[in-house]
């Protein structure tokens, strides 16, 4: 399943390429690509998995910059 | 330029100025010597540190932060432990000064980062924000996404399109420049389709819904191109890879930088601990890794105002390596409609011919009865017709106005025992009888855009290689065409999957590094578009099978928005290599002088967020659009 969410507060770059070395690490994530520019997390993981997928990707926002979070 | 600045920003901006004002003054005091001299050095560091925590203590506290979550090669990292370096040498006004320029070129980049993001926004701006739909008779306010297909909305001058429809009263002029990039408005009337995004100029329209918006063009653009940033290119995968190595390197580099020279050389710690350290604040990949997504995101961005929308940044660094580009050739290079080309009377006028050929085709919806009425120009009176009746694949007989016409091919005529002049073409023509008698013939054929030689000659110019033209028309037909459009070369009578073939063919003569694109109409180019390494799809806001397989879609059929396309994605590709050849070329040239002890603290930081701010300005360039 693929679906697009929105980071609120990105602001760097590089953290940017950070968070989504980690997230691809989750299990059962097909792919995901993050826009610094448009603040878009694409995200393509295994449908069952998903709501627990998308948490762990939240946490791992949040260690790499503290005030960013995924918004639907 | 208004400035405006979000929260963040502008709490940053205070503590600067503060930060400052207390510097200046600690450095004053410091320079005056107005301390108790018993006093003095432990007054100065205390001063010094006071201001140093104001303006770097974010940044300290973040460095810690990451620690503890195992990511030590980040900015804030580096930037605490140089300065902190530079406090444990002595240097006070240094370590504040580098944090304070780094914090100054922190919000410099955070503003230039925002007005980018808004100046996309902008671009992006052409989603609907009401729709008025008339229920019983009443006009409500709604908002777009309600709407349904089969709905009768309204929209008045000066409101965008919501959703795509067709127009079932009223008429208007059409603004189409935010989808096209055309700066003509479009006429349309009853009948004909609107699409989503357009901003109605001029009268009232009523208008049938044909897509809910969620199919409609409005939202498949913006998901297009916001998606487009999903597929990255090969330069951007390779900076993001770069910066993961490139940073530990310049830190180990430091290290033994900090270590071995004093040892070897038996030179003093200090001085080397200090180069050691200026590496480390040169360090930062920020330049690199901000400006290149922006510089291709910009080039998306400009490129879908004028029409042009890519589905990700690795097609438009595909693009601008294309040397090899193959058109299909009806609705590409030629019209896709068909037209009188020659009239050839034979006992009559011109006038006279077409108006009988016109006349008898009068009630049929084939493409060339089209064409022949659409040639005589004249209103078509049915009333003095009679006895039309359609001889299948071969034409058309009609009594008008008392005498009996024939129109068609030569197997119609021979079928009638009329003869056909000598020299009147056997195959091509539409040929006319009058009452048994011969008539003469008209030539209808698929024309050719009016710009679409310029545009192959402009190709040429640009340094396309071959240019290539597929058919399913016979040889005669496309070697004429190819030769009046100056096309290399060209492959005629073939099916859909023959298309396919011969693009395989094409791509493995391709040379290395080299990209062959395909452009098409899309009606039935699917295949070949996405079997080609770059599938461009024109004139296709309709067509969804074309939109999916193609990787760059082309908002009308203008063959130009190849060339702007093709402009703006070598443009940008320009950009991203200036950018990484300044941003690197600094930082290694601060590097080296560091090593040798010429570069200060103030060069390193130029050469972090300096560097940075510039290769943002110059990304942003890519956000113009190309006339």
């Amino acid at each position: 399943m693929k679906k697009s969410f929105k980071l609120e507060n990105l602001d760097c770059a590089h953290c940017a390429a950070v968070m989504e070395n980690g997230i691809k690490k989750i299990e059962g994530v097909h792919d995901v690509s993050i826009s610094f520019m448009t603040r878009r997390l694409v995200l393509d993981a295994d449908e069952g998995r998903f709501p627990e997928i998308l948490k762990e990707a939240g946490v791992i926002c949040r260690r790499v910059e503290p005030d960013c979070f995924i918004k639907e | 330029m208004s400035v405006t600045l979000n929260k963040k920003q502008r709490r940053s901006l205070y503590r600067i100025i503060a930060a400052s004002v207390f510097f200046a003054f600690a450095v004053l005091l410091s320079a005056n010597g107005v301390y108790p001299k018993l006093y003095s050095s432990y007054a100065e560091f205390l001063l010094f540190l006071a201001v140093y925590l104001v303006i770097g203590g974010d940044v300290l506290l973040r460095a810690g932060k990451n620690i503890l979550h195992g990511n030590v090669f980040d900015e804030h990292f580096l930037m605490s432990v140089a300065t902190i370096g530079a406090f444990c040498l002595g240097q006070y006004p240094e370590a504040v000064a580098v944090m304070l320029f780094y914090q100054i070129g922190e919000l410099f980049q955070s503003y230039a980062v925002e007005k980018s993001r808004r100046s996309i926004a902008e671009l992006m701006d052409i989603s609907p924000d009401h729709a008025y739909i008339e229920r019983d008779g009443v006009i409500v306010s709604v908002n777009p996404g309600e709407l349904q297909v089969g709905d009768h909305i309204v929209i008045k001058a000066g409101d965008r399109v919501p959703v795509d429809g067709v127009v079932i009263a009223g008429s208007s002029e059409l603004d189409t420049a935010s989808l096209t990039g055309e700066s003509l408005p479009r006429y349309v009337g009853v009948g004909d389709q609107v699409i989503s995004g357009c901003i109605n100029i001029s009268g009232v329209l009523h208008v049938r819904v044909a897509k809910p918006l969620s199919e409609s063009t409005v939202t498949r653009i913006l998901e297009l191109v916001e998606s487009a940033a999903g597929k990255k290119a090969k330069t951007e995968q390779f900076i993001t890879r770069f910066s993961r190595y490139y940073t530990p390197a310049v830190v180990a580099a430091a290290v033994i930088l900090a270590v071995i020279p004093p040892l070897l050389l038996a030179e003093p710690f200090p001085v080397w601990i200090e180069r050691a350290l200026i590496f480390l604040v040169v360090s930062c990949p920020c330049a690199l890794v901000i400006s290149i997504p922006l510089s291709f995101f910009g080039g998306i961005g400009g490129a879908s105002r004028s029409g042009i929308l890519v589905k990700g940044s690795n097609y438009l660094e595909a693009l601008s390596k294309t040397d090899t580009i193959v058109f299909d050739k009806t609705g590409t290079l030629t019209r896709g409609s068909f037209s009188v080309t020659e009239i050839h009377p034979v006992g009559m006028l011109e006038s006279e011919l077409l108006a009988y050929a016109a006349h008898a085709e009068a009630y049929s919806s084939h493409p060339i009865a089209v064409s022949l009425r659409a040639a005589y120009q004249q209103t078509v009176s049915t009333s003095d017709l009679t006895d039309v009746s359609e001889h299948a694949g071969h034409g058309i007989t009609a009594t008008y106005l008392g005498r009996r016409i024939a129109v068609g091919n030569a197997e119609l005529m021979q079928e009638l025992g009329v003869n056909t002049e000598k020299d009147s073409p056997s195959r091509q023509g539409i040929h006319v009888a009058v009452d048994g008698r011969y008539a003469g013939w008209l030539v209808i054929a698929d024309t050719v855009k009016p710009n679409a030689v310029y545009a192959v000659a402009e190709l040429k110019k640009l340094g396309i290689r071959r240019v290539v033209m597929l058919t399913g028309d016979s040889s005669d037909v496309a070697s004429s065409i190819a030769r009046e459009l100056g096309v290399d070369e060209y492959y005629a009578g073939l099916l859909p999957q023959d298309k396919v073939s011969v693009m395989e063919e094409i791509l493995t003569k391709q040379r290395a590094g080299k990209t062959a694109a395909f452009v098409g109409d899309g009606i039935n180019d699917a295949p070949v578009l996405s079997r080609a390494d770059l599938g461009i799809a024109m004139g296709t806001l309709g067509s969804d099978a074309a939109i999916e397989a193609a990787d760059i879609v082309l908002m009308d059929d203008d063959l130009m928005k190849i060339i702007s396309a093709i402009g703006i994605s070598r443009r940008t590709m320009h950009i991203v290599f200036q950018n990484i050849v300044f941003a690197l070329g600094v930082k290694f040239l601060v590097l080296i002088l560091a090593a040798f002890g010429v570069a200060n603290m103030w060069e390193a930081v130029f050469a972090d967020v300096g560097v940075a701010f510039i290769a943002i300005l110059n990304a942003m360039r890519t956000l113009k659009i190309m006339r």
